[in-house]
């Protein structure tokens, strides 16, 4: 049963129980005096005003949208970059009109402004 | 000697024959084989994390002109036990208001997710962990762990400077996932495998920085971006926002978020080394494994400290400018050296190997030259027109 998977389960669990058993091992060692100074919101001094969960600015959810295009349609792009050797010359032709359809989405959204940090 | 031409191999059949002697099962036996290497392996890999908090220090200290850690041990070598211990046994503060839970996962995760790249990542001829026929996708999906780590650091942490950091972080790395991802395309294109070993074997007479300079030096600059180092540590501005996501974090949480870092920016020195420095090629590596090692760990120190150079060289750049540049002008570039690559990759498959590797040569330096020549073309007409524009408005 020589099977990758396994061993790469196998893998994430160790590389999970190390960090976990770091803190685990700081938690039992570190010092605890809790005192309501020490446990507010850091802010340099002042004290927080309203909830710290507040309205952010959407220019972030737009580059979010347009990553997650791109990173789907990278997906898209690896099973033609594994068959380009094995496929004739049209295939990557195609690969290519694929990619500059891309393009023209991208230029689409430099073009609405989207890209533009206002 | 067969150890040294296939040390892994000796070790596993020793081992099975012992534990099967003892009356295990097949199974049980092969399941503690891989516990036992995994264990070891991510000990070294922690091991290596340590040195590098000692690296790291001590090549600020150079760059800044200073001397650096150097009265513990042989040149401050022992520096950072002091300073894990330090972290261990300092306390763990847990902000008022934070969501508990999340707030003790991201660091964990933030470390793990370094942690688990190192599962493909060959350092050998026959030392590796697992020869993943889709390593580079898993690359990138252990990546995303990352980014996943720091938005709940930001979001957990109740305070307003993690959460615009962790916003800020996340904005920088998902952009730069995309010139990343493409330039991860390109050694795909050129071996026809996803496989991190595959790759690596494929560069046994010729490295790819040869055939795709500019894919490499795309990498580098997604990497360092990536990696949320300077200039594009937008996410730590001191100035601005203290220390960004992980503000609220101390001891040994803290800790775990700083060792991510150091390791992180190793392993893509070691990503650099693997797809377009050749990874562990070198004189006599085909036969001995262990050294094959050695010059991998070398030329991951190399990638580091170039990654190193850059951060303490180049100061920081403005969140719009960092995205404007991905956007316009990293990201069009990675997918028209994809088309060129794939293209003359194809044209010149059958053709003899110093044609293929001129001509793949050839069409990179060609590429940046226009890429190079349309920017400046580009500044200038923006100069004359901001010339011309100026009596106008003296009016």
């Amino acid at each position: 049963m020589e099977n990758p998977w396994i061993y790469l389960g196998l893998f994430l669990v160790v590389g999970t129980i190390i960090p976990i058993a770091a803190i685990v091992m700081a938690a039992i060692l570190a010092p605890r005096k809790p005192n309501p100074i020490k446990l507010s919101t850091y802010e340099c001094g002042m004290e927080t005003v309203g909830d710290s969960w507040v309205q952010f600015k959407a220019q972030y959810y737009v580059f979010a949208l347009a990553f997650l295009i791109f990173d789907v349609e990278t997906v898209f792009l690896f099973p033609w970059a594994l068959s380009l050797n094995m496929m004739p010359l049209f295939v990557a032709v195609e690969g290519i009109i694929f990619i500059l359809i891309l393009l023209a989405g991208l230029y689409y959204i430099w073009q609405k402004g989207m890209l533009d940090w206002v | 000697m067969e150890f040294l031409t296939d040390p892994i191999k000796v070790v596993y059949d020793w081992l099975l024959e012992l534990f099967l002697g003892w009356g295990w099962a097949d199974w049980v036996a092969v399941l503690v084989i891989y516990l036992l290497g995994i264990v070891l392996f991510i000990s070294a890999v922690m091991v290596l994390d340590i040195l590098l908090v000692w690296v790291e220090r001590k090549v600020v200290a150079r760059f800044q002109d200073r001397l650096g850690p150097n009265r513990v041990g042989p040149f401050g070598l022992f520096q950072p036990f002091p300073d894990i211990i330090k972290l261990i046994l300092k306390e763990d503060i847990t902000p008022e208001g934070a969501d508990r839970v999340v707030f003790n996962l991201a660091p964990i995760l933030s470390l793990g997710s370094v942690l688990f790249l190192w599962a493909v990542v060959p350092l050998a001829s026959r030392i590796y962990g697992v020869d993943l026929n889709v390593a580079l996708l898993y690359i990138v999906a252990a990546g995303a762990i990352g980014t996943l780590s720091i938005i709940m650091a930001g979001w957990a942490s109740n305070n307003k400077y993690a959460l615009l950091g962790a916003y800020r972080m996340v904005a920088n790395m998902i952009s730069y996932e995309i010139p990343m991802v493409v330039a991860l395309l390109i050694p795909t294109v050129l071996v026809g495998s996803m496989s991190f070993v595959a790759i690596t074997e494929a560069q046994a007479n010729y490295w790819f920085v040869l055939v795709s300079p500019l894919g490499a030096l795309i990498f580098l600059v997604a990497a360092i971006a990536e990696l949320g180092r300077s200039p594009f540590d937008l996410n730590e501005g001191e100035s601005e926002i203290v220390s960004g996501y992980h503000i609220e974090y101390s001891g040994m949480k803290f800790g775990l978020f700083y060792a991510g870092e150091l390791l992180h920016a190793f392993t893509f020195g070691g990503f650099i080394a693997a797809l377009f420095f050749g990874g562990w090629h070198g004189p006599w590596a085909e036969q001995y494994p262990l050294l094959g090692a050695f010059y991998f760990v070398v030329k991951a120190m190399l990638g580091y400290w170039v990654i190193m150079w850059v951060k303490y060289t180049v100061p920081r750049i403005r969140i719009d400018h960092m995205l404007a540049f991905n956007w316009k002008f990293l990201t069009p570039l990675a997918f028209i050296l994809l088309m060129v690559t794939a293209v003359t990759h194809r044209v010149l498959l059958d053709a003899p190997t110093w044609l293929y590797i001129s001509g793949m040569f050839l069409s990179n330096v060609l590429l940046a030259w226009i890429t190079v020549e349309g920017l400046r073309m580009q500044a200038r007409r923006k100069r004359e027109a901001d010339v011309s524009a100026e009596p106008a408005a003296a009016d």
